[in-house]
């Protein structure tokens, strides 16, 4: 017995039947979006460093990028701006018009713990524990997903807070296990049928084994880093490019964390950065025709201190930058009400004049033709003040 | 009346590691009993912890090879260094659950495990991966019963904790050697560093919203600079002291008062932090966020609020004396009104697997690569937050999936040598369903009764 027959067999399978399924060819569906969170803090200056500005240079110190030309300089954006020279696939997008940097950008929060910093850029709230679902899994409602039929899913085995919620979603990961038997996997359906937790997690697991399984025996035995990243991207594409498969994917990389020997065009940020440009270009390829209809956000908790540490690393900031990439972007700039760096947050950090929900809202708005009214009131309550980023996507 | 079949199951799953065969039957009708004299026998290494080197041993093996390479000695820097630390490493993390799987004080054990993930460092930062294991038993196992203020010190000033959030070089601006650099350029490599002020006060004492500010943490964190390992010998500075131990530096300390919390702390030194360490530990906020995860980790994910309070004022009473919170909370009925209120983590399922089997593992590599599976390898959090302590975060779906995987794998491993109706009966005793006891007993072979029985509801919670 196969796995889908199994699952209709065992029962469990009746939920995602009777249920009106949307049909794939619909408008709303066609558009894809991946959204990259960055945990620990990402150093928006080092990825576009401003290095025009009078006092970038002065305050950064021997971490300070060079301007465009020389040797280990920043790739050209704009003219203030430089790209942190390991992002070459990203530089290039962005040359093609696919992908924009947005700068000195951060959520709501203003305090300086990761983990609070974290919960607040995936709830999409204003403050601390006030929403206890997702913004992505909130804006999931009129994409019409249901169990069997998710329209996300978390590159994770378990899902991030920024898609946990009412809303049924997936979440899958690379094992290096041997399959369990279907026999086995059919009784286990039959015993779990009284547990609802249990129950629906078997259910999910079974229909994102069953995408997946190409993408496994190609990348989940390659290790390190950088071929993590890359085999989370391609497994990605897969989802999103699968026949009925889910519009959205959210990969999460950890170790943005620099708090000593940060490094500067060369060093452990400079590795973190190409590990990223690569996992981006892996998503390009493996998503073919589909990188047409995709936005790529890659965004972080909060920035880093503008001066270096005691430790030739920074410490925990507010003010950062964003990436937005992907066929879909009206790119090709960067997208800034720059503060300078005259006057800094506390005497410390970038000062932020874009609320990162502001980019969010326009790529749910603009991009996943989401009604307005629906993601300024449901999506991110108390969010009046962040308007929709104008004209971020192309038409 | 008390059910005692039901808090034997209670006091052998949740409180401890999972029962082993015949644990139940020690138990008896003696549940509480059980769980308090754990907790009242005075310390003592299990054989396979006490047969580990000292930190500061490993710490100036790992040294030594980078000063050979400074010296041109060695050829494949990367090769040999990483194949010493994953030694240390594995060995250390087989320690970790032979003494988990054998252990006849789970309950000691499990606090271990809570505590050690309470004040967590993570291996992916040099060379945390080949002390990790070593701060476990030095700075955690001897202090979990006694008060928490001592806990809070041995963990702070143990070289894993000082080195995971970068003390070890954090400079005061007004110290001898930072007043010569200042005089001599701006150089940036001498400077302070907040992260580990930080997370004492965010993590390991009041939490985020214990009520303190920026302001606290910088003035915090400049009492500890100083705070230092012997023998660092950071490109040839910082290499006085015994290597590997901890070093108060006094030409890179602060000098003079500061003030933390309103309270101004004289320059004593040393004692300068551990003076604002005792009192972190006896702070009601600090006593309510560590209640509140004991409980979380022990009764259910929402802890009763009226339980927290009573072990927040046992702690306030006490001076944070641990093994009278423990009891508030053993002695209390809240505990013991339901059966598997938590979802295992993977660390849990793996050590209870163990004990089920009666198997004590010894080959460290499959252990950690069981944990790398299942998403929880040892002493590698990823941050100093820990692992998460809810079904909420560990509940994935794929996650789920690989337990599944994983038990089943078990399972053909252990063959016919068990029969799992019996082995369901043993370890689970009242928490074995009816439902489970079904589906196990009709199985199509003892692998597969296995695997339903491993991949239960009632087995995947405690």
């Amino acid at each position: 017995m196969d796995r889908r027959r199994f699952l209709t067999a065992a029962g469990l399978g009746c939920a995602a039947m009777t249920l009106p399924t949307l049909s794939f060819a619909s408008a709303s569906t066609e558009k894809r979006l991946v959204l990259v969170i960055l945990r620990g803090a990402m150093d928006g200056l080092a990825l576009a460093a401003p290095y025009a500005d009078p006092d970038y240079a002065r305050l950064r110190g021997e971490l300070a990028l060079a301007a465009p030309g020389g040797e280990g300089g920043t790739l050209p954006l704009d003219g203030t701006f430089g790209l942190h020279p390991a992002f070459e696939t990203l530089h290039s997008l962005y040359r093609d018009g696919e992908a924009a940097v947005v700068h000195a950008v951060a959520s709501p929060y203003r305090e300086r713990s990761h983990f609070d910093g974290q919960d607040i850029l995936e709830n999409g709230g204003s403050s601390v524990g006030l929403l206890r679902d997702g913004w992505l899994n909130r804006a999931l409602e009129p994409l019409g997903g249901s169990l069997g039929d998710e329209r996300a899913i978390a590159l994770a085995q378990n899902t991030p807070l920024i898609l946990r919620g009412e809303n049924s979603v997936m979440s899958w990961a690379p094992s290096r296990l041997p399959h369990a038997s279907d026999s086995t996997l059919d009784r286990l359906a039959d015993l779990y049928a009284d547990d609802e937790f249990f129950a629906t997690r078997l259910t999910q697991a079974m229909s994102s084994q069953e995408i997946a399984e190409g993408a496994d025996s190609m990348q989940s035995r390659q290790r390190g880093d950088a071929a993590a990243l890359r085999s989370a991207a391609a497994s990605a594409a897969r989802f999103l490019t699968t026949d009925g498969g889910p519009s959205i994917a959210v990969v999460e990389v950890g170790g943005w964390d620099t708090h000593a020997n940060q490094g500067s065009s060369n060093g452990q940020l400079a590795n973190r950065f190409a590990a990223l440009d690569g996992g981006l270009l892996e998503l390009k390829r493996e998503l073919g025709e589909t990188w047409s209809n995709t936005v790529v956000a890659v965004v972080t908790e909060f920035g880093r201190t503008v001066r270096v540490n005691g430790t030739r690393g920074t410490d925990h900031g507010t003010g950062t930058a964003a990436v937005l990439t992907g066929g879909a972007v009206d790119g090709g700039r960067v997208i800034t009400d720059w503060p300078g760096l005259k006057n800094l947050h506390e005497d410390r950090d970038l000062r932020p004049t874009a609320d990162i929900r502001s980019m969010f809202k326009a790529v749910l708005h603009d991009h996943m033709n989401l009604p307005s009214a629906f993601v300024d009131n449901e999506v991110f309550p108390d969010s009046r003040d962040a308007r929709p980023i104008r004209d971020l996507i192309s038409t | 009346m008390r059910n005692v079949k039901k808090e034997a199951a209670i006091a052998a799953n949740r409180f401890g590691l999972g029962a082993r065969p015949g644990e139940l039957e020690t138990i008896a009708d003696e549940p509480r009993d059980w769980l308090l004299a754990q907790i009242e026998t005075p310390y003592d290494a299990s054989p396979d912890v006490a047969r580990l080197p000292d930190s500061a041993e490993v710490f100036e093996e790992v040294q030594e090879i980078r000063a050979a390479q400074r010296r041109g000695e060695v050829d494949d820097i990367v090769e040999q260094y990483g194949r010493v630390v994953r030694r240390h490493f594995v060995q250390q993390a087989l320690a970790r659950y032979r003494t988990a799987a054998a252990s006849d004080a789970p309950f000691r054990e499990r606090l271990v495990h809570f505590w050690s993930n309470h004040f967590a460092v993570s291996a992916d930062k040099q060379p945390l991966p080949a002390i990790a294991g070593l701060y476990e038993n030095e700075a955690i196992r001897p202090n979990i019963t006694g008060r928490f203020e001592d806990l809070l010190i041995a963990v702070e000033q143990h070289p894993a904790m000082l080195l995971y959030l970068d003390n070890q070089r954090s400079v005061g601006e007004n110290s001898r050697l930072g007043q010569r650099a200042n005089r001599l350029r701006r150089d940036q490599t001498f400077g302070l560093n907040e992260n580990l002020a930080r997370e004492i006060l965010e993590l390991h004492t009041l939490g985020v919203d214990g009520g303190y500010t920026q302001e606290d943490v910088t003035s915090f964190s400049r009492i500890l600079t100083g705070w230092s390992i012997g023998g660092a010998n950071e490109r040839g500075r910082f290499s006085e002291g015994e290597p590997g131990r901890f070093e108060f530096r006094e030409n890179i300390h602060e000098p003079g008062s500061h003030v933390v919390l309103g309270t101004t702390y004289r320059d004593d030194g040393v004692r300068q932090g551990e003076a604002v360490l005792r009192d972190l530990a006896k702070h009601r906020s600090t006593a309510r966020f560590v209640s509140t995860k004991l409980a979380r980790h022990l009764v259910a994910d929402e802890p009763p609020a009226e339980l927290v309070d009573d072990m927040v004022a046992a702690w306030m009473e006490s001076d944070g004396e641990l093994s009278t919170v423990y009891a508030v909370l053993i002695e209390s009925d809240q505990p013991w009104q339901s059966m598997q209120t938590k979802y295992k983590s993977p660390n849990d399922l793996v050590i209870s697997t163990f004990r089920a089997f009666d198997h004590v593992p010894d080959e460290g590599r499959m252990i950690v690569g069981a944990f790398d599976t299942l998403g929880q390898v040892p002493f590698r959090p990823g941050s100093p937050e820990g692992w998460p302590d809810t079904a909420e975060q560990w509940g994935g779906a794929d996650a789920l999936y690989k337990r599944i995987e994983w038990v089943e794998a078990v399972s053909r491993l252990v063959g016919n040598r068990v029969r799992p109706v019996e082995l369901g009966d043993a370890v689970l005793g009242e928490s074995f369903s009816a439902a489970t006891r079904r589906a196990v007993s009709r199985a199509e072979s003892v692998t597969q009764g296995m695997t339903l029985l491993l991949a239960s509801p009632d087995f995947q919670r405690r």
